[in-house]
C-alpha cells in the first residue's frame, strides 16, 4: 500500500536520475511547476490629507508609506504581478460627492518595472478624502481575470466617511464573487473606529489586520503579505450545493468553495466505487460578527436517506473557521456488475449544515464561505483483530507459551514412556 | 502511481509481509536513499532552520517536519497555521511559544491557544499540556503545548482516533481587548513525537495516509507535491511491529520449554543397573 507507493516512487526517481544522467535535474524540475498563473497583488494606498500628520517615527505618515513602498518594490518576487492604486490623491476640494469618487490606478497590475513604479509613488502628495469602499471595488476590478491568487493590501490612516457604501459590506461582496480575493489591511492610527472598520474588512475576506506603529513594521509587513501572495496554493473550484440530494452537484475529488447562509442546508453528491474510501472535510468560515457558540455538521447519507457516517464539531469563542470531516470506506461487493463489467458506483450524498447564529443587525447574504475537500482513495485494510496481524505481546503471552510448551513436552515424554513400557510388556 | 488493487490481493500481501521482511527492508532503504539524495542539497532540512513564515488558512498552512521549528512574525489576531506529518505509533507533542515584544506599546492581558486538527480537519483532543494560556499584561512570552493521542494505523470510520497523515496546528489569540488587535508578535512552533512501540500497534491499515488532496496529487504523479506532506523518511509500511519479536520469541521459548519438559520424563539417561541390550 503505502510501501508500494514509496517503492514505486523510489524506482521512478532512480530511473529518472539514471535517464538524465545527473541527479541535479530533479530539483530544477521541481522548482518550476507547469505554468502556474502569476499571483496578483494590488497595494491600495491612502493619500488623503491626513497622511500629512507627522506621527510615525517623527516622519509624516506619507513619507513612512513611501519609504515602505520603496522597500517593498525592491523585494517583490519576480513572478508576482503588482499594481498600485491610490485613494484621495487628486481632489483637494470640499465637495464630498467628488471627493468620494477620488480613486485611481497609479500603476497597472502586471510585470513590475521597479523604477517606473517607484517614480510613480514618489509623485504622490497627501490631498483629499478617504473613499475606501470605491477604492476596494476598483482594486477588485483591476485584479479581475485569470485563475491566480489575488491579494489587496490596503494601507490607510482614516475611516471611510463617504457612506452609504460600507467598505466592510463591499469587501464581503467582493469575496462572494468567488474570485479567491483576500484583503489585508494596515492601519496607521491606533483609533478604535478605524480598527473596527479595518478588522471587519480583513475578516470578511479571510485577510489580516495590522496596527502599524513604526516605519520598519510597515515595510516588513507589506513585504510579508506580498510574499504570501507568491506562495503556490491550490485554487479551489466554485460550486453550488443544492437544497436536496437529488438536485445536488456531483463532485469529483478536489477542492471546492461554496457559500452557505446561516441555518441553510447544502447537499453535494459523490460517486464512490465499491472498495474505495470517500474522504470529505469541510470548513465554514465566520467572516462576520457571529455569536460566540457555533457548530458544523457534515453527514454522508445514502440516496435513500440513511445516514452512513457524520463529522461534527462545535466550538466557542473567537475563531476563523469551524471544520469537520468524515471518512467512508465503501464495502467491496462480490457481484456488483451493472452489465458493462464495471462495478456500479454508489452515490453518497453529503449534507452540510452549520449552527452559526448572529445578531439581527448582521447581514445574512451572501452566505458564510465554505471550503470542501473531497478525496477518493483505495479502501483500507479492515482490521481482522485488535492487535497488529493478530500477534501477541507481553510477559503474560511468554508465560502462557512457555507453560504450554512445558506441559506439551512432559505429556509427550510420558506418553512415549508409557507406550514403550506397553510395548515391552507385550 | 496509485493503482487500484483489490483488497484480496492486499490481504494476501499482508500475509506474506513477514516472509518478505529482509528483502523489503533492503529494498526500501535503497529506494529511500535514492529519493533523499537530490533533495538533500535543496531542502533546509537541518534541525532548527525551519520555515520563517506561517500560513493563514488550512490551505496555505506552512509545512513542517517533526523536530523542525517554524517561526513567524504576525499581528495579534492573525490565525497562524502549520502542518506536520505524523505516522503510526507516534504520539506527537506540539509546542508553541508566543513572544510578545516589550516596548512602549501598553498591552493588556491576552489568552492564546493552539488547536490541532488531523488531515480531515477534525479537531484532535490534547491529552495533556497547556492548550490555552493567559498571558499577563507584562508577560514577554507564553508557552503552549499539546500532547496528542497515539496515532493508530486504522480506526473505524465512526471514530475520530488519530490516523497517520497531516496534522494542522492553529495558533491564535482567543481573548484580547480590541485595543491590542493588530500589534506585532512572534511565534515559534515545534512538533516532536514519542514512539509508543508495539503496545499501540493495531491491525488494519489505511490505503493512503490522511493527507488532503492525496487522490488528486497522487494521480497526476507530481512526487514533489506529495513529498510536501510526507515524513522525511516516507510513511511507514505498517507491517513492522515489535509484536513479531514477542510472538516469535514466545514460540522459541515454548519450543525450548517443550524440549526441557520432554527431557524431564526421560530421567538422567539409562539407569546404571540396567544392562546393555535388554
Amino acid at each position: 500500500m503505502i510501501t508500494r507507493n514509496r517503492l514505486t516512487a523510489g524506482v521512478c526517481i532512480a530511473l529518472a536520475t539514471l535517464a538524465a544522467g545527473l541527479g541535479s535535474v530533479l530539483p530544477a524540475a521541481a522548482d518550476e511547476p507547469p505554468a502556474t498563473p502569476a499571483p496578483k497583488v494590488e497595494l491600495v494606498l491612502d493619500v488623503s490629507g491626513s497622511m500629512r500628520t507627522r506621527d510615525i517615527d517623527g516622519q509624516s505618515r506619507m513619507n513612512a508609506a513611501k519609504q515602505a513602498f520603496n522597500d517593498v518594490l525592491d523585494a517583490v518576487p519576480e513572478e508576482v504581478h503588482l499594481g498600485i492604486r491610490t485613494l484621495g490623491a487628486d481632489y483637494p476640494g470640499d465637495d464630498r460627492k467628488v471627493g468620494c469618487k477620488d480613486t485611481k490606478q497609479l500603476y497597472p497590475v502586471g510585470p513590475l518595472d521597479r523604477t517606473e513604479a517607484k517614480t510613480a509613488v514618489a509623485t504622490l502628495a497627501p490631498t483629499g478624502w478617504t473613499p475606501i469602499g470605491p477604492a476596494l471595488l476598483g482594486a477588485a476590478d483591476d485584479l479581475e481575470g485569470g485563475e491566480a491568487t489575488r491579494r489587496i493590501v490596503l494601507i490607510t490612516d482614516g475611516e471611510d466617511t463617504c457612506g452609504p457604501l460600507d467598505p466592510c459590506e463591499v469587501a464581503r461582496e467582493i469575496a462572494a464573487r468567488g474570485t479567491h480575493l483576500v484583503i489585508d489591511t494596515l492601519g496607521l492610527v491606533p483609533n478604535a473606529k478605524i480598527r473596527q472598520q479595518l478588522t471587519c474588512i480583513a475578516e470578511a475576506t479571510g485577510g489580516t489586520y495590522t496596527a502599524v506603529q513604526h516605519k520598519d513594521e510597515l515595510s516588513r509587513r507589506v513585504t510579508q503579505l506580498v510574499d504570501r501572495a507568491a506562495e503556490p496554493v491550490i485554487t479551489p473550484v466554485a460550486t453550488e450545493g443544492a437544497g436536496s440530494c437529488s438536485a445536488a452537484p456531483k463532485l469529483e475529488p478536489g477542492l471546492y468553495t461554496d457559500r452557505e447562509k446561516i441555518g441553510e442546508h447544502r447537499w453535494y453528491r459523490v460517486d464512490v466505487l465499491p472498495g474505495q474510501e470517500l474522504r470529505a472535510s469541510v470548513s465554514v468560515a465566520a467572516d462576520r460578527a457571529v455569536d460566540n457558540d457555533y457548530g458544523v455538521l457534515l453527514r454522508a447519507v445514502t440516496v435513500h436517506g440513511r445516514e452512513i457516517v457524520r463529522g461534527s464539531e462545535s466550538g466557542t469563542g473567537r475563531t476563523d473557521v469551524i471544520s469537520s470531516g468524515l471518512r467512508y470506506p465503501s464495502p467491496e461487493i462480490e457481484d456488483g456488475d451493472d452489465g458493462s463489467g464495471k462495478p456500479a458506483a454508489e452515490t453518497v450524498c453529503l449534507q452540510l449544515s452549520n449552527a452559526f447564529s448572529a445578531p439581527a443587525s448582521v447581514k445574512r447574504t451572501p452566505g458564510l464561505p465554505v471550503e470542501l475537500t473531497v478525496d477518493l482513495v483505495d479502501g483500507p485494510d479492515q482490521a481482522s483483530d485488535v492487535a497488529a496481524f493478530g500477534l501477541g505481546r507481553g510477559w503474560w503471552l511468554l508465560g502462557v507459551l512457555v507453560l504450554t510448551g512445558l506441559v506439551a513436552g512432559l505429556l509427550t515424554g510420558w506418553i512415549t514412556r508409557w507406550r514403550i513400557a506397553v510395548w515391552r510388556t507385550n | 502511481m496509485v493503482t487500484t488493487t483489490s483488497r484480496r490481493t492486499r490481504g494476501a500481501r499482508r500475509a506474506f509481509a513477514g516472509a518478505l521482511l529482509a528483502g523489503l527492508t533492503l529494498f526500501t532503504s535503497a529506494g529511500a536513499a535514492v529519493a533523499d539524495d537530490p533533495s538533500a542539497s535543496a531542502s533546509p532540512g537541518d534541525e532548527g532552520s525551519g520555515p520563517t513564515e506561517a500560513g493563514t488558512t488550512f490551505r496555505t498552512a506552512t509545512a513542517l517536519q517533526q523536530g523542525q521549528a517554524g517561526t513567524a512574525q504576525a499581528s495579534a489576531g492573525d490565525y497562524l497555521y502549520w502542518v506536520f506529518p505524523a505516522d503510526t505509533g507516534q504520539r506527537p507533542t506540539v509546542k508553541a511559544t508566543v513572544k510578545l515584544p516589550e516596548g512602549e506599546a501598553k498591552r493588556s492581558a491576552s489568552t492564546w491557544q493552539i488547536d490541532v486538527y488531523d488531515g480531515l480537519r477534525r479537531r484532535q483532543a490534547c491529552q495533556y499540556g497547556h492548550q490555552t494560556r493567559k498571558a499577563a499584561p507584562d508577560a514577554s512570552a507564553v508557552e503552549l503545548s499539546c500532547v496528542l493521542r497515539t496515532v493508530r494505523s486504522w480506526s473505524e470510520p465512526w471514530a475520530n482516533d488519530p490516523l497517520p497523515g497531516s496534522y494542522y496546528v492553529r495558533l491564535t489569540v482567543v481573548n484580547l481587548p480590541a485595543d491590542d488587535l493588530g500589534l506585532p508578535f512572534e511565534a515559534e512552533v515545534r512538533a516532536d513525537s514519542v514512539d509508543q512501540g508495539g503496545a499501540h500497534h493495531v491491525d488494519g491499515a489505511l490505503a493512503e495516509p490522511l493527507v488532503p488532496g492525496i487522490s488528486v496529487t497522487g494521480a497526476s504523479g507530481t512526487s514533489q507535491a506529495r513529498a510536501a506532506g510526507e515524513p522525511e523518511d516516507g510513511w511507514a509500511s505498517g507491517w513492522w511491529t515489535t509484536r513479531w519479536l514477542w510472538t516469535v520469541g514466545g514460540g522459541v521459548l515454548a519450543a525450548l520449554a517443550a524440549v526441557f519438559g520432554y527431557s524431564l520424563t526421560r530421567g538422567r539417561g539409562r539407569p546404571a543397573h540396567v544392562p546393555h541390550g535388554v
